[in-house]
């Protein structure tokens, strides 16, 4: 059987796709850092008690949880600015990334809560009975338990962000998959050049699980006998 | 030392403490006994504040407040008077035996950690947990958890310790090692409320005891008399379920 694969250019046009990585990863790092703290924000609003903005944080949730990533993408970077012109300045990536942030938010919120809900009550009862205040509780004992417990999920939000940061070629950023859309569209080379695409992918992912893995198993050492 | 008027909490319709006048005086050891929902969790709890009182006094050391009235400072005054020692020991997790004792410290205290760690270990071989210093609190038994959570209670220098069934969740076999923490601190004069079902231990430990029922005190006296001699029908009755076994809290 001759398969028409072409392994040679699978090889070469890896090198023309790596430089778009950076890119790629910035847009998740950067969507992450803002979706965690909208994400705390969000779950510390769930588990109070303040009326109305609890209420708003519920539908929020309900909501970014329930568009598709594309939709919300487009009604930002193509819709938004048609009701507010002064948006109409707004880059591609920064639309992508305020999309991306605003939707993976949503997801992390009740991650951060069921994580903050595993954290036992004693245990800021106990920091209170020895005179330190709410704050220094929520800081010192709850948060790096709940860290420890939201990780894993943390984590798969992460993957999913680094994935979903593929969408936002369709706002016109040239990020590593829209990179692989061009140069297959130029060498016809569909199959080698998403296979390489594909690879990229998980070859990233590996490296982010492993240091995942790692991460968890240093904030463990405490709860194992 | 610390004196109560007239305290009052409900939860919704839910009487708990139906106006309770105590006082206990300097270096006085105070076992309150009763049953099961009687109150006795949250008379203590009210007294550290972890529940906001519906009405009345407390005063401990140099801090007075109308709980109706108090504000957050007062609050917080009233707190530190008085540190906690719970049935569920309540350490912190993803501290060392060590850092369970000097957490409040170094960050409510402000204080150095190199002086923190000092005393944290000073009180830790106190209990008995010289060779513990490092370890996690999942790595203890629950007597050696409990020891942690009495130093931790200590490092704070109170007024008064504040013990909520401090064996009661424990396995038998760690029972006995605990309470002799606690006597040992008795003999140190420190002022002292225990909850506890451990009514030989009481008689030994306590000043005097006061038995709890309904939210309310029923009786209370020097222990020999209260073991003896108790004078209230409610309290002859709970005493004689206790002595048969009956007890299961
Ligand atoms: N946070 C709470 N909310 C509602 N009810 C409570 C709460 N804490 C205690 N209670 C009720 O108050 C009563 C007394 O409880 P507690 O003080 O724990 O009794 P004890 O320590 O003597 O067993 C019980 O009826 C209990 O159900
Ligand atoms: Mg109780």
């Amino acid at each position: 059987m001759n398969l028409n694969l072409d392994f040679d250019y699978l090889i070469h046009v890896i090198p023309h796709l790596l430089p778009f990585i950076p890119l790629t990863l910035i847009l998740a790092f950067v969507s992450m850092i803002f979706a965690v703290i909208g994400g705390l924000i969000l779950a510390l609003i769930k588990r109070s008690d303040i009326p109305v903005i609890k209420q708003l944080a519920t539908v929020y949730i309900s909501f970014f949880r329930a568009i598709p990533t594309l939709v919300q993408l487009f009604l930002i970077y193509y819709g938004l600015p048609q009701i507010f012109p002064a948006l109409s300045g707004m880059t591609a990536i920064t639309a992508a990334i305020i999309g991306l942030s605003l939707k993976q938010s949503a997801y992390l919120a009740e991650i951060f809560r069921a994580a903050l809900g595993s954290v036992d009550k004693g245990q800021v009862e106990a920091c209170l009975s020895v005179g330190m205040t709410k704050i220094q509780a929520f800081r010192r004992i709850t948060l790096p338990q709940a860290t420890r417990n939201a990780l894993p999920a943390t984590g798969n939000i992460f993957i999913l962000l680094i994935k979903e940061t593929s969408l936002a070629f369709t706002l016109g950023v040239v990020e590593l998959f829209a990179q692989g859309k061009i140069l297959a569209a130029a060498s016809l080379r569909f199959f080698e050049t998403y296979l390489a695409l594909a690879l990229i992918y998980w070859i990233m992912i590996i490296i982010y699980t492993f240091l995942q893995q790692a991460l968890e198993k240093r904030l463990e050492k405490p709860y194992l006998s | 030392m610390i004196t109560v008027k007239n305290l009052k909490k409900q939860f919704g319709d839910n009487v708990v403490l139906d106006g309770i006048d105590v006082h206990v005086d300097q270096g006085e050891v105070l076992a309150i006994i009763g049953p099961s929902g009687s109150g006795k969790s949250t008379f203590l709890r009210c007294l550290n504040l972890l529940e906001k009182p519906d009405e009345g006094l407390i005063q401990i050391a140099d801090t007075k407040v109308d709980v109706k009235k108090m504000n957050a400072k007062e609050m917080h005054q009233l707190r530190q008077k008085t540190a906690m020692v719970f049935q569920h020991y309540n350490l912190f997790k993803n501290k060392t035996a060590l850092e369970n004792v000097t957490e409040s410290l170094i960050i409510a205290k402000k204080m150095k950690r190199q002086e923190a760690e000092d005393i944290g270990k000073e009180l830790l071989v106190k209990v008995g947990l010289k060779d513990q210093f490092y370890q996690y609190p999942v790595t203890l038994s629950g007597g050696q958890q409990q020891r942690v959570g009495i130093a931790r209670a200590l490092a704070v220098k109170p007024r008064a310790i504040l013990f909520d069934e401090p064996t009661s969740a424990l396995d038998p076999e760690w029972v006995s090692e605990v309470l002799q923490v606690i006597k040992d601190i008795a003999q140190l004069k420190t002022t002292m409320i225990i909850v506890t079902h451990e009514m030989q231990f009481a008689e030994e430990v306590a000043d005097r005891v006061i038995f709890m029922a309904d939210g309310s005190i029923v009786e209370q006296n020097n222990p020999k008399e209260m073991f003896n001699r108790p004078q209230s029908p409610r309290t002859q009755q709970f005493l004689n379920k206790i002595g048969t076994g009956e007890l299961n809290d």
